[in-house]
């Protein structure tokens, strides 16, 4: 058998060669396909909206939070919605009061959907079992780093109820808005 | 190459992380028995082939793996997600266009490999096995070409797959089986792309893993089938050949982003600003079962088969099961009993001319197909003038031809032979247009797609249907001077050839319709009983045409600020007013307008009292909902009563939304982007 490796600096050029060539070849497709995959990167959320929920009138004012969908134009990668509930928020009045309170529903500890505890009287997440006063304060013990986050919330002359929606990052005790 | 542990001393951390696995996978054994293949006389360049294809299969692999993680494989998201991949995405053009450009770089290193095999006799015993399951291999490559076109739910792999799985479909006894199984079901949808997807980057490309594995896995064992004589003393794959191989797959990617990328490079030269959306792979306009697709072609490497159909033209079902499936299959079996021919000399010689002879059939189908669909370029149609007034005169009928050459036989035969020709070119032109058309029509539903509220859930082709721009020239009638353009003209009076335009209309022109310009010349003493307005119509001596003749011809009772004003103020009727028109000027307009000493003397003009029936109303003239009421109905006392000149009530013949897009494109109202990027 004529077997006899490539000797000396040749034999090393060739292999350096053959390496790069082929390297480069296969960079060509893998190095296309990352910089399309990291485009999600560059996407920004719509940051945060004054989107009308409700009236005045629909919240009730005693003490109880409601549940309110918020609905607003979304956008999904190639699809424009014009309006689709975007999320959901717990509005709530003292008796008497024309201010409102506005809670997101998202529960700041892994991002579940925060409900009324069976019983009432308190929130509880049904994920991980958070739960928090009706003003939005821890109970522990709560797995949440945080208390439930506060919306900032408009109430117009004609009764018209308004919150700033705005989405912040979960899991951290930092209320911290994702932009 | 065994190790032993304990063999460390001596070593940096990485030999000792090395040895550590080697000892445990004993993979420095694998990597030389992969790397030192003897390759005998030497590595040449004619044994690159192979390794270019499992190249180029590695970057199909990868470039749909990343593409996967942006597809969406349904009728109301495929399209839509491509659309996404190709304009929205960072470098999503290049991730496509690596894709689809390197599935035609396969089909060609493909035809150059199994010619290489088939040349060199590499077929032969005892390779017969790997040579069946390249063939294999060859048909899956074939088949994931196929599903892949239809991936993007566009015009072109619509129509392409709903001719190829039509042909599935004649296959004796399963043929409709076989083509609902793959459809999924009776209609084309949801599931025909689900499955088309499955097939594509599932089921297909893991069969061709598994018997490529089996290909590369007897390759080694028989090892390199040498070519005869010798030329070199023997040489190691690694790394003589591999060098070879490397350059080689870099050379194909380099054609690749070439085809990718020199229309930039044509475009940066030229001065221009590339877009890069429009590079690489090309994304038609979204699938619409509803409109014919003139341009409907299946990619170049199926256009002889395409093109082989026709020989078997005139034969019915009987052609399509011999030219699709029976010769095509006959062609396939001799390919796989060309290890068994090739034992004997002449047979291999057989082999080997077959081979060439279904290469240069191929090239010579697929010439034939592009000459049919391009020869309106080159044909020189003055030659045929002849030929094209004579098959005016006679309707093409043979008879009236011989009698019109005088029964010359000669001249009967050179005038057949001009008459074929005619119709290729006709045929042609019309091939060409359909693709222009197609390209026009993709470029606008980019365009809708990029609207800042961007597609609608209910998909792109919904978009792209309620486009006035695209949809109202096709309800007008325009090319083909039907529907509304059997009476009505559309050009713009001051284009070339617009006076021939108008000459054959029997109604007004509607181009510009609602605009002052418009109103201006309906006005004008010396227009308005041309062929724009009512030269064509019951109207011409209308009251109409009177009164623009005698009173507003008079300076003295219309003041020339006064007709314009009247423009002005109709088209801000209309919603249509020049940026230059002044509220002043507006409410003149409509003050005369409304006067029962002047339009208002016959026209209704919102509370001006004259009331219906005497001529149009006047208020909101021109508008969209005035517009689709007159289109709806013409005779309704709002606009021409009794006095309607044959224009049938639409609302009989077109939907309310149809009439709406009709009304929307007269009034030129339909999405324009706001960037510098001229619309198609």
């Amino acid at each position: 058998m004529a077997h006899h490796e490539q000797p000396g600096r040749r034999g090393f050029l060739a292999k350096v060669l053959a390496v790069t060539c082929g390297g480069l070849a296969v960079l060509v497709p893998v190095g296309a396909g990352v910089w399309a995959f990291l485009d999600p990167l560059r996407r920004r959320g719509a940051g945060s909206r004054l989107i009308p929920v409700t009236e005045l009138a629909a919240i009730p004012d005693d003490g109880v939070p409601r549940r309110f969908a918020v609905i607003a134009e979304r956008k999904d990668a190639w699809t424009g919605h014009a309006a689709e509930p975007i999320g959901a928020v717990w509005l709530r009045r003292e008796q008497g009061s024309g201010a409102v309170q506005a809670l997101s529903a998202t529960c700041p500890h892994a991002g579940c959907s925060v409900d009324m505890a069976p019983g009432g009287g308190c929130f509880r997440c049904p994920c991980h079992n958070s739960q928090f006063t009706f003003s939005g304060a821890i109970v522990p013990p709560s797995p949440s780093p945080r208390a439930m986050d506060e919306l900032e919330c408009q109430v117009g002359k004609d009764g018209a109820v308004a919150v700033h929606w705005q989405k912040f990052r979960a899991g951290v005790a930092a209320k911290v808005a994702q932009s | 190459m065994s190790s032993s542990s304990g063999r460390s001393t001596g070593k940096g951390p990485l030999g000792r992380l090395a040895d550590f696995f080697d000892d445990r996978t004993g993979y420095r054994a694998l990597v030389h028995e992969a790397l030192f293949e003897r390759v005998p006389g030497g590595a040449r360049w004619r044994y690159v082939w192979g390794s270019t294809l499992v190249f180029a299969f590695l970057t199909q692999v990868i470039t749909g793996l990343f593409l996967w993680a942006n597809y969406a494989p349904s009728a109301q998201t495929a399209w839509e997600s491509v659309y996404f991949i190709q304009h929205q995405m960072t470098g999503g053009w290049l991730l496509r266009g690596i894709h689809h450009v390197m599935a035609q770089m396969m089909v060609v290193l493909l035809a150059l490999h199994l010619l290489q095999v088939v040349i060199d006799g590499a077929y032969r015993a005892p390779r017969e096995v790997n040579f069946w399951l390249g063939l294999v291999l060859m048909m899956l490559v074939l088949g994931m070409a196929l599903t892949g076109y239809l991936l993007p739910w566009d015009q072109k792999g619509y129509w392409a797959t709903i001719v190829a799985t039509n042909l599935a479909g004649i296959v004796p006894f399963v043929g409709p089986s076989l083509q609902q199984l793959v459809v999924g079901g009776p209609d084309y949808g949801h599931h025909t792309l689900t499955r088309f997807f499955a097939l594509h980057a599932g089921f297909l490309p893991a069969t061709l893993v598994l018997l490529l594995v089996l290909h590369l896995a007897l390759f080694r064992k028989h090892g390199l089938h040498a070519k005869q004589p010798l030329r070199k003393p023997d040489a190691m794959f690694w790394p003589d050949q591999v060098l070879k191989d490397a350059v080689a797959m870099l050379a194909v990617m380099a054609v690749v982003l070439g085809v990718i990328l020199v229309p930039a490079v044509r475009t940066m030269l030229a001065g221009g600003q590339v877009e890069w959306g429009d590079l690489g792979a090309e994304l038609g306009a979204p699938a619409d079962p509803s409109e014919s697709y003139a341009a409907a072609r299946p990619e170049w490497y199926f256009l002889f088969l395409f093109q082989f159909l026709k020989v078997f033209e005139g034969w019915g079902a009987t052609g399509e099961f011999l030219g699709a499936i029976v010769v095509p299959g006959l062609i396939m079996g001799v390919m796989f009993l060309m290890p068994i021919i090739g034992r004997w000399n002449l047979g291999h010689r057989f082999n080997v001319a077959f081979t060439l002879g279904i290469v240069a059939g191929a090239g010579l189908l697929t010439a034939l197909a592009l000459n049919e669909d391009y020869c309106s370029l080159w044909i020189d149609k003055a030659s045929l003038a002849d030929a094209a007034t004579l098959h005016a005169e006679t309707g093409g009928d043979p008879g009236k031809i011989a009698a019109a050459l005088g029964g010359d036989p000669a001249k009967i035969a050179t005038m057949r032979r001009k008459l074929a020709k005619l119709e290729a070119y006709r045929n042609s032109a019309a091939f060409l247009a359909a693709s222009r058309q197609a390209e026009v029509e993709a470029a606008r539903a980019v365009q809708l797609a990029g609207r800042p509220e961007r597609i609608p859930p209910t998909g792109a082709l919904d978009l792209v249907r309620r486009d006035p721009q695209t949809r109202g020239p096709r309800l007008f009638g325009l090319l083909e001077g039907k529907d509304c353009a059997s009476c009505h003209a559309h050009v713009d009076p001051q284009a070339a050839g617009a006076a021939d335009a108008l000459a054959g209309t029997s109604a007004a022109n509607l181009h510009g319709f609602g605009t002052a310009a418009w109103v201006r010349g309906l006005l004008d003493p010396k227009r308005v009983a041309g062929p724009e307005y009512f030269g064509n119509t019951a109207h011409k001596d209308g009251d109409m045409v009177q009164y623009v003749r005698d009173e507003m011809a008079d300076p003295e009772k219309w003041k020339p600020a006064e007709i314009e004003a009247v423009a002005v103020a109709l088209a801000a009727e209309a919603g249509l007013a020049d940026a230059s028109a002044t509220p002043q000027q507006i409410e003149q307009g409509r003050a005369l307008i409304a006067s029962d000493e002047r339009c208002g003397s016959c026209h209704n003009f919102r509370d001006n009292g004259t009331g219906l029936g005497t001529a149009p109303d006047l208020t909101g003239w021109g508008g969209r909902e005035w517009l689709a009421g007159i289109i709806a109905n013409p005779a309704h006392e709002r606009f021409y009563g009794d006095r309607n000149d044959r224009m049938p009530a639409f609302e009989k013949l077109l939907s309310a939304e149809q009439i709406g897009l009709l009304a929307d494109w007269l009034r030129g109202d339909w999405y324009r982007p706001s960037s510098t990027r001229p619309s198609p």
